[in-house]
């Protein structure tokens, strides 16, 4: 079992014995994940990560509330542990610790709000189409097999090319309304096979609506699930959006992760002048946010489903 | 068979005929007029010229039409091949432009693909053998995966290009060379390919690998592994199985990892100024050239639709079950 999960965490002797000893049954469910999630090193490794960054999104710009777009301090200088000057500047002389921290922010924000919406339209369509079935299902399935071929940054790129303002809000939204069709045919999918269950029967039988069905028996059945496929979504949308600054449609006036990068290599000339410092923290932070949140699904996975545990 | 297919047909074509009408409607009925960007870059002139040069470019675009004569028009020019001029490239048809970026775009994205594809699920089916490479193939995996595609090719231009000058800075081939059938021109061809493919190839192996790993090791704790198991069958035989059924989600996962790959295709050509689709959407973008752009749009789209429908086809040769299933029978 242990070499098949391939966690890298031994249980030790300890958790062993208490796993034979299991809590009462009424306090059990809730004791167990939270016992599941605090042995969980994937889990443990990934919240870490995510309560940092976190943090520097909330309080970086607080504790260095220099205008990260003001242009007004020395061009290029190289990291130092001086206040306002942690990351160094960029050739423009704007500070990059307050440009990641303001990035950061956006990045959570995008990831929140754009996979918020992503997941919300993937249930509603997958609910739906999963639990009604018939003609309903096959347009649904239509229209979302539609969304999952036509490739998202191209149409992102043709309608956000047609804003003369963008703010990351408009990015979210517009991130969110076309990265739903993955999420809707899972969750279709897992609608279809509880909703030949006999306790869905049962409460159809007492006579409740469709929708309550879907949203007070099915929903919180799958709700490990779901969450699962918001952390996904959540990602996704953070790389989507970074990819978008990147080609130039980026927030105007605001400052992004991916327009940091954007700035360095097209009109910074960081590549040029070797201002590392500019390019490399961006980076770093969307690799560890959405690595962070791809290793927390698996681990979360773990702990959800007593099958894959490490035991 | 038939069925099937025509039904995968049927999909793709209403597909393209949305994306189309997507490209169509989004100049028109998006808040803000293109025209009037387009007036107001040419300064200082009266208001009256100004209102004569809307006149002058709605003639021009045929947007003083009712709107079902715009559509159909729009069609007629899209089925003729004509998707208008570019401002980037000074009048030169867009579709010129873009068959020759399409070449160099094809020649990152399809050796990336493939090879990324066959290393990484090789790599995976491995990690999922033996406890030291998963160890260090999972995590580095998961940070691949999780890179956004320009910044690893940023990186790789910093360090291998700027930095140590291993590799040639940017573009498709040398400033000074023409592009000729010599061996000069080819070998300097290759050195300017071989960082934009090694950013693509590295962030999609990531993906392959943990995505097989996990399918594999899902298929060797299932019934028919510990059923061939408990027969005692030895575990070559038992890997073997496993690894052609974690296959077919990994065949499926590419169709749907298209867009995602061709989106960080595009932005890895921006590093480097590779004079592919990306670098051409860049210039569209900065030049506010809508024509191009909307033109590159529906070439993406119909170039992912036909890999979709290579995808279909490749699925059915590999899976028997789809094939018997094609033929009436029970799978």
């Amino acid at each position: 079992m242990t070499a098949a999960t391939g966690t890298p965490t031994k249980p030790g002797a300890a958790a062993d014995d208490a796993d034979k000893n299991p809590t009462p049954p009424a306090k059990r469910a809730r004791g167990e994940t939270l016992f599941f999630a605090l042995r969980s090193k994937k889990f443990l490794v990934s919240a870490t990560i995510l309560l940092v960054l976190a943090f520097i999104a909330i309080f970086g710009p607080l504790i260095d509330s220099t205008d990260p777009v003001a242009q007004g301090g020395l061009p290029m200088r190289h990291p130092t542990l001086e206040l306002g000057n942690w990351f160094g500047s960029t050739y423009f002389g704007d500070d990059v610790f307050s440009q990641f921290a303001n990035g950061l922010r956006a990045s959570f924000f995008v990831g929140f709000l754009g996979g918020g919406l992503a997941a919300v339209i993937g249930m509603g369509v997958g609910f739906v189409a999963g639990y009604r079935g018939g003609w309903l299902d096959e347009i649904l399935n239509m229209i979302t097999n539609i969304f999952l071929v036509i490739p998202t940054l191209a149409v992102l790129l043709v309608i956000t090319s047609y804003l003369a303002a963008r703010g990351v809000l408009f990015e979210a939204v517009f991130v969110g309304l076309f990265s739903w069709p993955w999420a809707a045919r899972a969750i279709r999918a897992q609608t279809f096979s509880l909703r030949s269950r006999e306790f869905i029967d049962l409460a159809k039988l007492s006579g409740r609506s469709g929708w309550k069905v879907i949203l007070f028996e099915i929903a919180p059945n799958m709700s490990s699930y779901l969450f699962l496929t918001y952390i996904l979504l959540f990602g996704g949308a953070i790389l989507l959006a970074a990819s978008l600054d990147f080609i130039g449609l980026g927030p105007t006036g605001g400052m992004s992760l991916g327009l940091m990068m954007y700035n360095s290599v097209t009109y910074g000339a960081a590549l040029q002048l070797g201002i590392w410092w500019w390019f490399i923290p961006p980076g770093i932070g969307i690799i560890a946010l959405v690595g962070a949140l791809y290793v927390m699904n698996v681990g979360l996975d773990e702990i959800f489903n007593p099958k894959l545990r490490d035991i | 068979m038939r069925r099937y297919f025509g039904r995968k047909l049927l999909t793709y074509l209403i597909t393209f005929f949305v994306a189309a009408t997507i490209d169509w409607m989004i100049p028109r009925f998006m808040p803000g007029d293109p025209i009037a960007v387009l007036v107001a870059k040419t300064n200082g002139i009266s208001s009256q010229s100004a209102q004569y040069l809307v006149d002058y470019y709605n003639n021009l675009f045929g947007l003083n039409k009712p709107l079902p004569v715009q559509f159909l028009n729009f069609w007629s020019s899209l089925l003729h091949g004509n998707l208008g001029l570019s401002i980037y490239g000074d009048g030169t048809p867009v579709t010129q432009m873009i068959m020759a970026a399409v070449p160099y775009t094809l020649a990152l994205l399809i050796p990336s693909i493939l090879l990324s594809w066959w290393a990484g699920n090789s790599f995976g089916a491995l990690a999922a053998r033996r406890r030291w490479l998963d160890n260090t193939i999972l995590p580095v995996g998961y940070v691949l995966t999780a890179t956004p595609y320009m910044w690893l090719a940023i990186v790789l231009s910093f360090v291998l290009s700027f930095s140590l000058r291993i590799f040639p800075l940017s573009g498709g081939y040398g400033f000074n060379l023409e592009p000729t059938l010599t061996w000069l021109f080819f070998t300097d061809l290759v050195a300017h390919w071989v960082l934009p493919f090694m950013s693509l190839f590295l962030v999609m192996f990531g993906g392959w690998a943990i995505g097989m790993r996990n399918m594999i090791i899902y298929e060797l704790e299932s019934d028919y592994s510990r059923y061939l198991a408990a027969l005692g069958a030895p575990q070559g035989l038992i890997r073997k199985y496993a690894f052609r059924n974690a296959m077919l989600p990994q065949i499926t996962g590419l169709a749907l990892q298209l867009g995602v790959i061709v989106a960080g295709a595009l932005v890895t050509e921006i590093v480097f100024s590779y004079p592919g689709l990306g670098h051409l959407v860049f210039q569209a973008i900065e030049n506010e050239d809508y024509f191009l752009l909307q033109g590159i749009f529906l070439f993406i789209i119909v170039g992912v639709l036909l890999a979709n429908f290579i995808v279909d086809i490749v699925y059915v040769i590999v899976d028997p079950r789809t094939r018997v299933a094609m033929r009436g029978g029970t799978a």
